[in-house]
């Protein structure tokens, strides 16, 4: 009896001090991969930026056609996310608070421009308002511009970004179920009243964290973008576009300090977001309270 | 609340500071090397529009590999002018947008060709694998760069440069072929422009050999340093023409037409030739090429419209879909 229990201890202890191994091991290897594959090259991004001083960076950034670039980037996200916003409450909305025909489907589509390559996505407005495409001309007739202007842009960033603010509310809101929207419908509060006080403070958190990610990805977007843009430069080009321009011109320095622009952006989206995330555990934490 | 306070009043500063608008714009859709000629020539364009006493106008440009433009064109880009690769890109203006009359390249001297280029080779400094000619790049071992020819114009130009030297040398189509089909074995990566191969030969260190626009070619050692490459200039080359052309149905819609010709035929001016040259064009203007004629080695060029009859017959049978082009590379 008790040579087994004492078999049995030593065995509990060598499995620990080989878990223990095991773990250092895994926690190294995730180090190493972040800093060799993710810290390294925007370490690099930011030196190459800042090769030729302080003063060649800011010229860069301040350069026209940069500014431009800024400008029209923080228009296409500034447009995108809010519609974006506004469908991904509804949507969610609708898939967790209803049963209804179709649903399974309808989530299935939601998720369709994750998988869907970003430049097919692009593609498929040029030959739907493209002069050749489907409505192209009688939008022609009109003089309405789509693709190779803001329009375009725009539309290709929300496609590439619709699934954000949904994914992130969906389970929130399944998760919260119907019961409190219930309970102020009895009270006597309309649709209105009870989505703004009920709803709305409920998701809050998830909603930013949404958002949060659906900005950063509407920010970095490539190749939705490049297809619809036209590449007019100092107009329809947005920052990323700009980056590959100054590289394919031998203006590393430039692309790079723009690169580093759009990094700085990342990551103070990359600060919000850890906020968000925070007081979102905080709220599951007290919701595991009671 | 505050969100969508945010959310207001990105959208209302975005809105407020957005690109402004000029009197007059005109929009030039070029390919892939002259991104440094036109933003030096619009400059000067500018100030002679202006010494004419017109009000000063916003002159765009739009950058990318030749056939990728032109589609983008025939898709919906509102292009005044066209300077792109070859005739072909611009053929299709007309036959697949009807945007411009078919008969649009007898409408400027030279048929609008207001300079011209060759292809040259770009080495690695010392020519290590000792790359002479259009001989040396089938060799077992060469890399060779080149952009695709389905979307470049450059990589078109190349093609049928290679081709042209196989066929003198060997007397016949089928030979022709198999040289040329041996030479894209050497290919590593096919990129959609030439400016996008100059990156893969130059700065990503691909390849012995790049097959390039001479303009190219000589703005690569100028931006580089001379110190890691070399130009090799090939017994024989292809006389490159890059057409220019008003893109009608545009310019009658916006009313640029007076302002897009002006454009155009500034190119063939003494200062637009001087420029030309200056970035490594071959100025259509004697006088001006004979002060140049230093900077550009002298190598024996086939044309187009002489050994191919022409891009209207050389485009279908090389670079369409089933060409000589597609029967090679799916043939590896």
């Amino acid at each position: 009896m008790s040579s087994t229990t004492l078999t049995l201890a030593t065995r509990a202890n060598a499995s620990r001090r080989g878990n223990k191994l095991g773990r250092r091991l895994l926690i190294i290897s995730a180090w190493l991969v972040f800093v060799l594959f993710l810290l390294l090259p925007l370490l690099i991004v930011l030196s190459e930026a800042l090769k030729q001083g302080l003063g060649t960076f800011f010229s860069a950034i301040f350069e026209a056609d940069a500014l431009a670039a800024l400008q029209l980037t923080l228009l296409a996200v500034g447009i995108s996310v809010p519609l974006n916003l506004v469908f991904g409450v509804a949507a969610a909305w609708c898939v967790s608070k209803y049963e209804f025909r179709g649903k399974s489907i309808l989530v299935t589509l939601i998720d369709l421009p994750f998988s869907v390559s970003p430049v097919i996505a692009g593609l498929v407005y040029v030959l739907l308002f493209g002069a050749q495409g489907f409505i192209g001309p009688w939008l022609r007739e009109h003089d309405i511009q789509i693709i190779f202007a803001l329009p375009g842009i725009v539309l290709a960033t929300i496609f590439v970004t619709v699934p954000f603010v949904t994914r992130e509310l969906i389970p929130l809101m399944q998760q919260q179920g119907t019961q409190e929207e219930e309970a102020a419908r009895l009270l006597g509060a309309n649709g209105w009243q009870m989505f703004w006080h009920v709803t709305l403070p409920n998701i809050k958190w998830g909603l930013i964290y949404g958002v949060v990610l659906c900005t950063a990805r509407a920010m970095g977007e490539f190749g939705a973008v490049s297809v619809v843009s036209g590449h007019i430069r100092g107009y329809t080009n947005t920052l990323p576009l700009h980056v590959e321009i100054l590289y394919n011109e031998y203006n590393h320095v430039a692309a790079f300090s723009v690169a580093s622009l759009l990094l700085l952006l990342a990551l103070f989206i990359l600060l919000l977001k850890q906020w968000s995330e925070s007081r979102i555990n905080r709220l599951k934490a007290n919701a595991g309270e009671e | 609340m505050s969100i969508r306070r945010f959310a207001l009043a990105a959208l209302a500063s975005a809105l407020i500071t957005g690109p402004v608008v000029a009197a007059e714009t005109l929009l030039n859709v070029s390919y892939d090397p002259t991104r440094e000629l036109y933003s030096d020539f619009n400059k000067a364009f500018n100030t002679h529009w202006q010494a004419q006493g017109n009000a000063a106008v916003t002159i765009q440009q739009s950058h990318g590999g030749s056939g990728k433009q032109a589609r983008a064109v025939i898709d919906g880009l509102r292009a005044d002018v066209v300077t792109l690769a070859l005739s072909g890109d611009i053929d299709e203006l007309y036959k697949l947008g009807k945007l411009i009359p078919e008969d649009w390249q007898t409408r400027l001297p030279d048929a609008s060709t207001p300079y011209t280029s060759t292809i040259v080779f770009l080495v690695r400094k010392g020519n290590p694998k000792g790359l002479k000619d259009w001989d040396d790049l089938v060799k077992p071992g060469v890399e060779v760069i080149t952009p695709n020819p389905k979307t470049s114009g450059g990589a078109r130009w190349n093609f049928l440069a290679a081709w042209a030297y196989a066929q003198q040398k060997f007397g016949s189509e089928a030979k022709a072929q198999a040289f040329v089909g041996q030479l894209y074995k050497n290919v590593p990566v096919l990129d959609t422009g030439a400016r996008g191969s100059t990156i893969t030969f130059v700065n990503n260190q691909i390849g012995d050999v790049l097959l390039a626009w001479e303009n190219e070619a000589f703005l690569a050692l100028k931006e580089e340093g001379g110190d890691n490459f070399e130009i090799v200039a090939p017994s024989l080359s292809i006389l490159a023409e890059p057409p220019v052309a008003v893109v009608d149905a545009n310019v009658d819609k916006k009313g640029t037409r007076k302002v897009a010709e002006a454009y155009l035929n500034y190119l063939y001016s003494d200062e637009g030739q001087r420029l030309a040259a200056k970035h490594f064009y071959r100025p259509r203007n004697q006088a001006i090429a004979s002060e140049y004629a230093k900077q550009f080695p002298q190598l024996k060029l086939v044309t187009i419209d002489k050994d191919f009859n022409g891009w209207k017959t050389a485009q279908p049978k090389f670079f369409n879909d089933g060409g000589v082009f597609d029967q090679i590379y799916q043939a590896q």
